[in-house]
């Protein structure tokens, strides 16, 4: 596709806040969430108020609380991107072995990724670019990939250069297959399944015939 | 008498082989076991392989044990970061062997190791090109990979409080690995920023058992800033 050509008349993106709204939404009270590095840990600063979610931390953190106040980090309180984090009441702390049990053992109701790609029939490619001379790093992805009772990706949908980050298939190397049940993006929100593609919402002013164009695949309305 | 504290890290760590395989806690900037890292440095056992989430920070702890040339092996789960120019460096040079392992298998894994569990199989990793050549099985419907436990030689964890018997509290996220890797080694150390009698740790509160610890010596605490501890630079 002429991708600069092809993206430039898109409508309005949905901002990074207001897809974080949007994945916030969707999370019932009472759940059990893992947050991914990068953009999913924007969702944390918009959960509904009046739902109690707990956001769980892979290195040993449930009932994590938002960023320490300046001044205030406690280097033994981190997040799984490092950061200086705080404790909810009620709260509580446990080894590498446990916390991963918790995801592998499918006692995490919702896990947020961020993603390179992601097939039509829910295949991730989060980890690796791929690239000869990358060091590779998993971290934790491919245990919450399959691990978590429903896994979402939050992502553009399309890349700097316009192409759809939602694939027949994947190139880059495989995270997990068929693992993805939700895809937020800034353009439109798809489910995933055995059966392709179907759009659950898309922003004001796309088409269906244009958001398909933009992805490339039959897309179910 | 059972008297598990050492006088000095060097004491502790006295005995470490050539070969080695030594287990590192810690996670960011919680649990890290700086000052046994440093020990191991000056103690001189070379060839090792060294399981630990990252690959090492800067130029110090872990970075500072690859640069003096004594890793033969890193297996972790995250060596990529901004600051990891140390094993990037010595990696890209094919002077250090890498095996990337998914963080819940590492952990698992370690887990298992303690716990005399001969291998498991889980759907972690299946389809990836970190399960190639493993092999796989359908339970229940469902696509698994075996894993082997990674047994250590040596563990260097840091803890809150210790006793003479070994038993060991943790502070907050800095519990990480330290539990499951002082179960999976024959000679697990432990630093403690206090030591404490027998009976004054809270026996429901007792995170790793005395039985799982070899050794316990006290490290101060680093200096404090806002009411928290400072990372471990």
């Amino acid at each position: 596709m002429d991708s600069k050509e092809s993206t430039m008349n898109l409508p309005a993106r949905r901002q990074k806040e207001v897809l974080a709204r949007r994945v916030a939404q969707d999370i019932p009270d009472g759940s059990y969430v893992n947050l991914g590095i990068g953009m999913p840990t924007l969702v944390a600063n918009q959960l509904p108020p009046g739902r109690e979610i707990i956001l769980h931390s892979e290195n040993g953190i449930l009932g994590m609380g938002p960023a320490a106040a300046e001044g205030q980090e406690d280097f033994d309180l981190i997040n799984a991107g490092k950061q200086a984090v705080t404790l909810l009441p009620g709260g509580a702390f446990f080894h590498h072995a446990d916390s991963f049990a918790m995801m592998r053992g499918g006692h995490i109701d919702i896990c947020v990724l961020g993603a390179f790609q992601v097939s039509a029939t829910g295949d991730l490619a989060n980890w690796s670019t791929g690239e000869a001379d990358a060091i590779p790093a998993v971290g934790g992805a491919m245990d919450l990939a399959v691990g978590a009772r429903q896994t979402w990706v939050m992502m553009d949908l399309l890349t700097k250069s316009g192409v759809s980050k939602i694939v027949e298939r994947c190139s880059y190397p495989l995270t997990g297959l068929g693992c993805v049940k939700r895809i937020y993006t800034d353009l439109a929100t798809f489910d995933c399944s055995t059966e392709g593609l179907r759009v659950v919402d898309r922003v004001e002013g796309l088409s269906h015939a244009e958001l398909e164009r933009l992805v490339g695949l039959p897309l179910r309305a | 008498m059972i008297n598990k504290i050492a006088a000095s890290v060097a004491e502790a760590l006295a005995g470490t082989q050539d070969g080695a395989t030594v287990l590192i806690g810690g996670f960011g900037t919680a649990g890290i076991p700086a000052e046994l890292i440093d020990g191991l440095i000056d103690q001189g056992a070379r060839d090792l392989t060294v399981v630990n989430n990252n690959a090492g920070n800067g130029e110090h702890g872990l970075a500072a044990l690859l640069k003096a040339g004594r890793v033969r092996k890193i297996i972790c789960s995250f060596p990529r970061q901004a600051d990891s120019g140390v094993f990037d460096g010595l990696y890209r040079a094919g002077r250090v062997e890498l095996e990337l392992v998914p963080q819940g298998n590492l952990a698992e894994r370690l887990r298992a190791a303690g716990a005399g569990i001969g291998a498991f199989f889980c759907p972690t990793a299946f389809g990836t090109e970190l399960a190639a050549g493993k092999e796989t099985r359908e339970i229940n419907g469902r696509q698994h990979v075996l894993e082997y436990p990674i047994h250590g030689d040596v563990a260097l964890i840091k803890a809150e409080r210790g006793d003479r018997w070994g038993n060991l509290t943790y502070r907050m996220s800095a519990r990480n690995f330290g539990p499951v890797m002082a179960m999976a080694a024959r000679h697990t150390v432990a630093s403690v920023h206090e030591l404490v009698e027998l009976g004054q740790l809270d026996p429901e509160q007792v995170v790793t058992p005395g039985i799982f610890v070899r050794r316990v010596v006290r490290v101060p605490r680093l200096a404090t800033a806002g009411g928290g501890f400072k990372a471990a630079v």
